[in-house]
């Protein structure tokens, strides 16, 4: 069964139609890439997907659940959106960590809150607290950061606060993670950096979706590529059949402009 | 009674005006910041009509109208002249406090709600776990200003004749005497210096991290 559906999303800014019916499905363990210019709809699409817009139409399916559903009239308590995010990771482009924590606090902040609502908290408290860093000692050392685990994120360059935030997003353990252009905002001797702890989750079979501009990486780390063009997928495949053979002129056109600069 | 002492009386009005002003309009202008943040747009505007009203009127005028009010309009002459000087204070300064509120809330980028709320916590979590604190940060600067020009405003409590420093120090100076003007400044001196001190102790505090 697929870990993640994505049926139809449409959504609108005013009157300017971003989204005009996206669809995907993927496997578990599988990375998908989404591709398109500037404007096409990517960020706007995985923030649907991740409840930080509300979609007017679609639907999101995670493991045959329905966790989202445009046609409801009834609204999602936040309760329920909240528990239905928790199936997403999200590694912004601008990092976004919280400046007053350091790493370790902010790899363990959402666990310790969300370890709270658990029934056998107040019980196990000690267990669970030390539980809680274990793991984000493990994911921090994932990124290659445990000597930085004091350091706050006004210390790190963004390379380094990238990583911190996909630790974040991993120490959740969530079932997809999703990027929306993790390495934009870094300078290009620190895209490498980020892309290889990518390369290292896809290895470890983590299942991502990564909306990027490196069409180099994106061929080499992912399963499937989409191509997205004006709110609509244009064309997806394997990186082989969108990237080397393009059959849909606007991914052609793409290409050929990434490949000019 | 000599006149250190009397100066010294004096000062303690001022001291207690500068206190429950603090006390009271520090939650009333994060209330006020609510409203005037607030989705529901007649209460939006309500509350910023008002902000504008006390922000763009000067406060002895206020003062006045507090003290005075009562009696004319709705004949219930107001006779403790400390409380009407304190009412006048509280929804001055609210009013002040609420825009700075409003300013260091306004200031944190939206991505740090949206990490929170990826992150799986709730609003009020989001507030006080991750905003709150960064929102003190920026806001210290600013509110040590306006908690220092507040000490040298109680001295207008004077123009409803609270019997602060000034006024006692006034007397004097009616009488020839001047000493017990620059003595009224000395104590307001002392007093803003501490506080001073103090502020700058809080925002070292803070600066552990930058942004
Ligand atoms: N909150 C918003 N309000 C209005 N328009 C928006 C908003 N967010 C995105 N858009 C518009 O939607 C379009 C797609 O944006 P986006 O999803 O960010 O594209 P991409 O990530 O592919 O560059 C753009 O034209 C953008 O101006
Ligand atoms: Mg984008």
């Amino acid at each position: 069964m697929a870990i993640l559906e994505v049926r139809d999303m449409c959504k609108s800014f005013g009157k300017t139609e971003v989204l005009k019916g996206v669809g995907f499905t993927m496997e578990r363990g599988e990375v998908i890439s989404i591709l398109g210019s500037s404007g096409s709809g990517k960020t706007t699409l995985l923030r649907c997907i991740n409840f930080l817009e509300r979609a007017d139409k679609g639907q999101v399916i995670v493991d045959g659940k329905v966790i989202f559903d445009g046609s409801d009239t009834a609204k999602k308590s936040p309760s329920e959106i909240r528990k239905a995010q928790l199936n997403f990771g999200m590694v912004f482009q601008q990092f976004n960590l919280f400046p007053q924590y350091n790493v370790l606090e902010n790899v363990v902040l959402a666990p310790k809150l969300l370890a709270k609502e658990r029934p056998d908290f107040k019980k196990h408290k000690k267990e669970i607290l030390a539980e809680i860093e274990t793991n984000a000692r493990d994911v921090i050392d994932k990124v290659g950061l445990t000597e930085k685990l004091m350091n706050y994120p006004c210390e790190l360059s963004g390379g380094q606060q990238q990583r911190v935030s996909i630790a974040r997003a991993l120490a959740l353990n969530p079932k997809i993670l999703f990027f929306d252009e993790p390495t934009s905002a870094l300078d290009p001797e620190l895209t490498g950096e980020i892309l290889r702890v990518i390369r290292a989750l896809a290895d470890k079979k983590i299942t991502m979706v990564i909306v990027t501009h490196e069409i180099g990486f994106a061929r080499n780390v992912s399963d499937r590529i989409i191509f997205m063009d004006k709110g609509v997928v244009a064309e997806e495949g394997s990186p082989e059949e969108v990237i080397d053979n393009p059959k849909n002129e606007r991914t052609r056109e793409f290409l050929k402009l990434i490949e000019q600069k | 009674m000599d006149a250190l002492q009397q100066l010294f009386i004096g000062f303690g009005m001022n001291c207690l005006l500068f206190v429950l002003t603090l006390v009271m309009a520090l939650p009333l202008g994060l209330i006020i910041t609510f409203g005037t943040m607030t989705k529901l747009k007649p209460l939006k505007w309500v509350m910023k009509t008002f902000v504008w009203i006390i922000r763009g009127t000067p406060l002895m005028l206020q003062l006045f109208i507090v003290l005075y009010a009562p009696g004319i309009l709705w004949h219930h002459p107001v006779s403790n002249r400390m409380g009407a000087a304190l009412v006048a204070f509280v929804i001055n300064y609210a009013a002040y406090f609420s825009e700075i509120f409003r300013g260091g809330i306004e200031s944190i980028p939206k991505g740090q709600y949206e990490a929170g709320q990826v992150l799986g916590l709730t609003k009020t979590q989001v507030f006080f776990k991750i905003v709150l604190f960064q929102v003190i940060k920026r806001i210290t600067p600013p509110m040590g200003n306006e908690v220092i020009t507040l000490v040298k405003d109680t001295a207008l409590a004077r123009v409803i004749s609270v019997a602060e420093i000034l006024q006692n120090a006034y007397r004097y100076a009616s009488k020839g005497i001047i000493w017990p003007l620059f003595a009224s400044g000395l104590y307001f001196l002392a007093f803003t210096g501490v506080l001073s001190i103090l502020l700058s102790f809080v925002e070292k505090k803070l600066d552990y991290y930058k942004g």
